[in-house]
Order: structure tokens, then sequence, then C-alpha cells
């Protein structure tokens, strides 16, 4: 008798945690499936994207539900595959073009920010160009330095076009869905090391409109002490580092910055005026990188005067990812490294 | 009576006969005019392709007179170009199509207004044929906010309706055309593309992706190599290994034509569209022309190649003087008529380079429009943290 509600409560405590949460790689097929669904003009191409089902598994299912016309297997042709997608965006169809890793999206590079990004400005408004390019961007596990560089601040750089990050599985389905429904170049950084990473998701976001804006930031967690401000996998760590300094009595601000361009300045300025302090926490490599960029606008801002230290940056060691797990453990980010900034920053 | 009759009616007849005589000797006059004529045609150069185009062309009056005046405008607007930007009227880059105008003529009247058009730089001819206004076009040239793309674009960067521009980038159009030609093929709209590059551009790889995914997804891609012998200042001989241009493509068809003749351009255009339409997939063409000016208007183009080579070919292959012979010798059209034409083109290149001249600049706060299309008004940084300038879509 026991027995039996013991395993019913086992069950249900299981169904209520797989109910509600959902992996960033099965959020990003739910956006997907949705949004081809609703929008015949919308396909997918890239490598591997439809027989094999993604190379991440990203497109699952996509190609046996929508077949060849809409999901299609590119050969490992970047530029041309990724000057395809750019031409038949202009011509009125809204193609998503997904990069294995945006590593390879060099090799196409001309394509996303000349016929892509520019386009609109240069013909005066004559030639929108709604086009997604996504894939998996920055720091793996063991790819070596050519797999895993993270093309934020590149990407960033350039008007014309906005670049997302999501972090969560929320962030990964509304995001995509409002990039695929934006009528604009979006560049869509996804994380690789976050696709199996399981998240809650309200009923909202269970939603088939569910939709999150593109240039706003979360904040994930309130504080008064300092100001984190992450994007991607780095909010995990942030979290995680805030978590321990809360132990110690340190309250931090945690911003999720969903957005790289538009970056949202307005929700950092906020928060640092509130916490006085700042610390911008990236994967990719320090120099003219995003935290460079947010901390050159905190200074042109009115939150400069609310600092009561320098502003600073924890990013990744300014060298090519090496291979052996130490040396790659030790070239990204570390939850101490976070600690550390922030009990410099903090002077105690 | 009858007396009277008869003075009343050679009175008429008379005033008739005045009359009648100026008219009857005008409708005499169009009354000679060959209505058509048909014409021998140089064969194609043949790859992977059992038969070509046809050998003889009809042309008719009126199609010869359509097609003179807009080679002849596209000419003028060219050399007028060529003035303003010796004035220092027009910056920039600048190139040229003059040579080449019976490639632009040809290839539109092969094709619909509603199929799909896309080149590289020396745009400014397609601009025209694509539904482009001579005003526009040179206005854009002058940068000025009656420009075809409001001064933004310039020389390089015009678009007009099914019109993908006018790039900068040698050979990046190839893969935008194929992806144009897979809009058409998704949409099932029977349209084409047609995607121009040169014979320098005829040597970048992803010109060779684009060959293989066009050929495998069977898309309707009109491949065109406008082969004017120098890729800028390097000849077809030292810069690629093969110069058959249209085998490149290898296991896609192609034809080679001479491309100084706008009747040859125009038949192999409508073969081309044919192929492309019937679901046969991608086809390739290459045209054998010649551009009279460098290959930008800062180069004077005769460092590496004689002014009797360019002599030769004006004298012997103009389009234009090709098309004005053949009219003339068939009786198509007379020499006046011709004349006046040009004279009305002439007319039309004055006004538009007037209002190129006159039209003022852009306004400063269209600086930052036209960053992003559907999209609520943003803010844009200045030069400065402190200038914040607006921008909308």
């Amino acid at each position: 008798m026991f027995l039996r509600h013991a395993v019913w409560y086992y069950h249900a405590f299981l169904y209520s945690i797989l109910r509600y949460h959902v992996t960033v790689r099965d959020a990003l097929n739910q956006a997907l499936d949705e949004e081809l669904e609703r929008d015949e003009r919308v396909f997918l191409l890239g490598e591997e994207v439809a027989q094999y089902d993604g190379a991440y598994k990203v497109s699952r299912g996509l190609w046996k539900k929508y077949g060849d016309k809409r999901i299609i297997d590119t050969p490992i042709t970047e530029m041309g595959f990724a000057g395809i997608a750019v031409g038949a965006a202009m011509a009125g169809l809204r193609p998503i073009c997904e990069f294995m890793t945006f590593n390879f999206s060099m090799q196409a590079i001309d394509q996303v920010i000349n016929s892509a990004a520019k386009t609109y400005y240069m013909s005066a408004g004559l030639q929108p160009v709604p086009i997604v390019f996504r894939g998996p961007n920055g720091a793996s596990a063991g790819v070596a330095a050519q797999h895993s560089q993270c093309f934020a601040a590149w990407y960033g750089h350039c008007p014309g076009l906005k670049v997302v990050s999501p972090w969560s599985a929320e962030d990964a389905k509304g995001l995509l869905k409002s990039a695929i429904r934006d009528d604009n170049p979006v560049v869509f950084l996804e994380n690789e090391l976050m696709y199996g990473v399981p998240f809650e998701m309200s009923e909202e976001a269970q939603s088939k409109d569910f939709l999150l804006p593109i240039g706003k930031a979360k904040i994930e967690r309130q504080g008064n002490h300092v100001t984190l401000v992450s994007h991607s996998r780095m909010v995990s760590l942030c979290l995680d580092a805030a978590a321990v300094l809360a132990k110690e009595g340190i309250e931090c601000e945690v911003i999720n910055m969903r957005t790289i361009r538009p970056l949202d300045a307005e929700a950092i300025e906020t928060s640092v005026m509130k916490t006085n302090h700042l610390i911008t926490v990236e994967g990719g490599w320090p120099q003219f990188g995003v935290g460079a960029e947010i901390l050159a606008r905190i200074m042109e801002g009115p939150a400069f005067n609310f600092l009561d230290a320098p502003a600073v940056r924890v990013t990744g060691v300014d060298i090519p990812m090496p291979y052996a797990k130490i040396l790659e453990d030790n070239s990204i980010p570390q939850i101490k490294d976070i600690i550390f900034s922030v009990k410099k920053t903090l002077n105690v | 009576m009858r007396k009277m009759l008869t003075i009343i009616s050679n009175v008429l007849r008379g005033s008739a006969s005045r009359n009648g005589a100026r008219v009857v000797v005008s409708a005499r006059t169009y009354a000679d005019f060959t209505p058509q004529a048909t014409f021998d045609i140089k064969k194609c150069d043949l790859h992977k392709l059992e038969e070509g185009p046809p050998l003889q062309a009809v042309l008719t009056r009126e199609e010869g007179l359509q097609y003179y005046r807009t080679m002849q405008t596209i000419r003028r607007m060219e050399l007028k170009a060529d003035q303003l930007y010796k004035q220092k009227i027009i910056r920039g880059f600048c190139h040229l199509y003059d040579g080449q105008e019976a490639c632009a003529v040809g290839i539109e009247t092969g094709i619909n207004l509603s199929d799909h058009l896309i080149t590289a730089y020396r745009a400014h001819g397609y601009t025209l044929t694509r539904g482009g206004t001579v005003r526009e076009i040179m206005a854009e040239l002058t940068g000025r906010r009656g420009g075809i793309a409001k001064g933004k674009g310039g020389s390089m960067h015009m678009y007009t309706k099914h019109f993908y521009g006018g790039n900068g980038i040698v050979g990046a159009q190839v893969p935008l055309g194929a992806g144009v030609a897979l809009a058409c093929k998704y949409l099932g709209n029977n349209e084409i593309c047609v995607c121009l590059y040169g014979d320098g551009a005829a040597n970048q790889g992803q010109i060779f992706e684009t060959y293989n995914m066009a050929s495998l997804w069977k898309l309707p891609c009109i491949f065109i190599c406008e082969n004017n012998k120098y890729g800028m200042g390097t000849s077809v001989e030292r810069a690629a290994a093969s110069t058959d241009y249209y085998k490149r493509g290898d296991f896609i068809p192609g034809l080679r034509l001479d491309g100084m003749d706008v009747l040859c351009v125009r038949e192999a255009t409508k073969f081309a569209a044919e192929h492309c339409r019937s679901g046969k997939g991608p086809i390739l063409m290459e045209l054998q022309t010649y551009r009279y000016h460098g290959h930008s208007m800062s180069d004077p183009g005769v460092s590496y190649r004689t002014r009797e080579e360019i002599q030769e070919v004006r004298s012997k292959s103009d389009p234009i003087s090709m098309l004005k012979d053949r009219m003339l010798s068939n009786n198509m059209a007379s020499v006046e008529e011709l004349k006046e034409i040009d004279v009305e083109v002439r007319k039309e290149i004055e006004d538009a380079a007037q209002f190129a001249t006159t039209d003022p600049e852009p306004p400063l706060d269209d600086l930052c429009n036209h960053i992003f299309y559907n999209d609520p008004p943003m803010e844009v940084r200045g030069t400065n943290p402190w200038t914040k300038l607006k921008s909308v879509s």
C-alpha cells in the first residue's frame, strides 16, 4: 500500500519536472517547427539539417514532417549556400541558414555582411533581406582552436544586422521565433554546450505565439552590490557565482543580455546606477569584444557617475583555444574567476 | 451644271491633292519601309547541348527602332557619365558600359520584366533595361536625393523591381542570383533569374559552388558571363587556365556567342529561358563583348591594350552601328529617322544630366534611415557620445 503510494508520488514528481522542463535543443526545435508551420515562405538550409536530423539534432524530425522543399541539405559550400539563402530572402522567401558552427561562417561572412546586412541601406529601403543565420557559437569541449571562436563581437560590430545570443530554453524559443519573424538579417548565436541543458518552461512560453523582443535584456537575478552582465552560457556561470557569493552576503544582480546588437544599454545603466559596480562576463576574447563595448557605453553614459570602482571585464584568455582539458578549462572564465573579480571590484 | 461640278471638283481635288500629296508622300515613305526582315546570325558554340538557338532572327521595324533607341540611350548616358566624372560631379567608382549595350538590351528582349536579373558593378545599362529612368540613374551617380537609391548607393548599388543590383563584391552576386532562382522554383511562378558576371569573376570559387547547387537542385537560372576580354587590367589569357567560359560550368550546358550582335543575344537568351522554364535546370551563356572605356573611370584602359584594338572593335563590331547598318540596308528605317532618335536621346540625357547636377543632395536627416525594415524608429550613435541620430525604417 505504501509502495503503491510511493510509486504514484514518484511518477507524479517525474511527470511534473518532465512536463515543464525543456532542453535548449528542444526549445529551438519547437521554434523552428512552429515557424515553418506558420509561414510557407520559411525554410531551413544548411549542412546535414535534413536527413541527418541536424549535426546537433536541433532540426530533428523537421525533414520528415516538411520534406525536401522546406528542409534542404546543402553541400559543404558555405559561401555558396549563404549567398543562395540571401538571394532567396531578397526574392521574397524567409530562409533560415544554418552554419554548422559559426567558425564556418567566416567562409561566408562576405554574404552575411555585404549582401545581407548592408543591402537595405544601400538600396535606400527598396530591398529588405529577411534572413536568419543560426548555429552554435563559441567554445565547445575539446574541439580546439579552429572550432571554438566566439563571433559575438565580429557580427555585433556591423550596422544592418541584429545579433541575438540566447541563454535559456525560453530565450532560445522566444528569440528564435522573433528572429524568424523579423524582416531583417538576424545572426542567432547558439551554444553547443547549452543544447542539452533543461530549463523550466512557463505555460506562456509553451504557446505557439510566444515571442521575446529582440534588443531587450532580462534580469535573471536581482541584487544590490554588483551588476554582472553576460550572454549565452556564461549567464549560468554568473548565476552559480552569485549563489556562492550570496552565502558571503554579496548580492549580485545578473543580467542576461539576450541580444548583442542592438545592445540594451539602458537595462545595464539602470542596474549600475543601483549597484554602483559593473563586471561583464563573456566567453570570447577580450580585445574589441562585447565587454569592451559595454564598458565604453557606461563610460559615455549617465551610469559612469554612479560607479564606485572601475568597471571590468571577465573574458576568455587572449589565445587560440588549446586542446588539452586542463588548458582548455583555463582558457575560459570559471566560476572562481567571476567570484575573484567581484571581490576585487568590491574591494573585499 | 456639269461645268460647275467640274470646276468645284477640280477645286476640291486641287486642295485635296495639295494636302493629300503631303499625306500621300509621308504614307508612301512609311509604306516603303520593310515591316520586318529575317537576318542570319552567327552560330553559337555549344557545350553539352545537342542543338542551339536558331541561326536566323526575325526583326520587326518597331523592335529595331526600340533596340536602337535603348542602346543609344545607354551609350549616351555612359558618355555623359564620363563627362560628369571628369568634371568631378560624379565621384568614387564609375564602371562604364559603352560597347556592351547589345548584351543588356538583347538579354532583356529575351526575358520578361517579371523575370529577375542580377549583375555586378557595371550595372547602369541593366538598371535602365530593368525599368530605371535615365534621370534617377544619373542622379544616383551624382549622389542626389532624386537618385534611384536616394543617393545612398551610388554607381554600384542601384535597384529596381526584380533587379537586385548592382553588386560591389566580385562574384558575390552569383550565389545571390541562384537564390533568387530558388525562390522562383519554390514559389512555382515560372519566373527565371538571369545571373551575370564577368570574365574576371568567372574564376571565383563561389561561382563553382553555385554551379553545383544550381545544377543539383535544377534552379531556373541563366548564368551569363560577359567576357569583355579583360578583368580590370588582366587579360583573360593571364587570368584563366581555360578561357572557354561557356564550358566552365562543366555539367551545365553552355553557349558561346557574339555579344556585340543584339539579335544573337536575344535569340540565345530566348533559348536559354525556354531551357530553364522547362525545368531542365541552369544553363550558361558566354557573351563575347568589349568595353570601350577602361575598367573604371580611374583606368585609362590603354596600358594593357592598344588603342588600335579599341579602334578596330569600334569600327568593325560596334553593336549600335551593326544594328543601324542592318536596318538601313534592309530599308527598315531612314537615316533621318535614326538621326531623329539620336536627337531625342541626346535631349533626354541632357535633361537628366541637368536634373542630376541641380537636384539637391540627400538631407542629413536621411543619414541613419533604412537600417532596418519594418522596425520602430531607433537611435543611432553619431560620431561622438553626445550626438544621437534618429533612424526610421
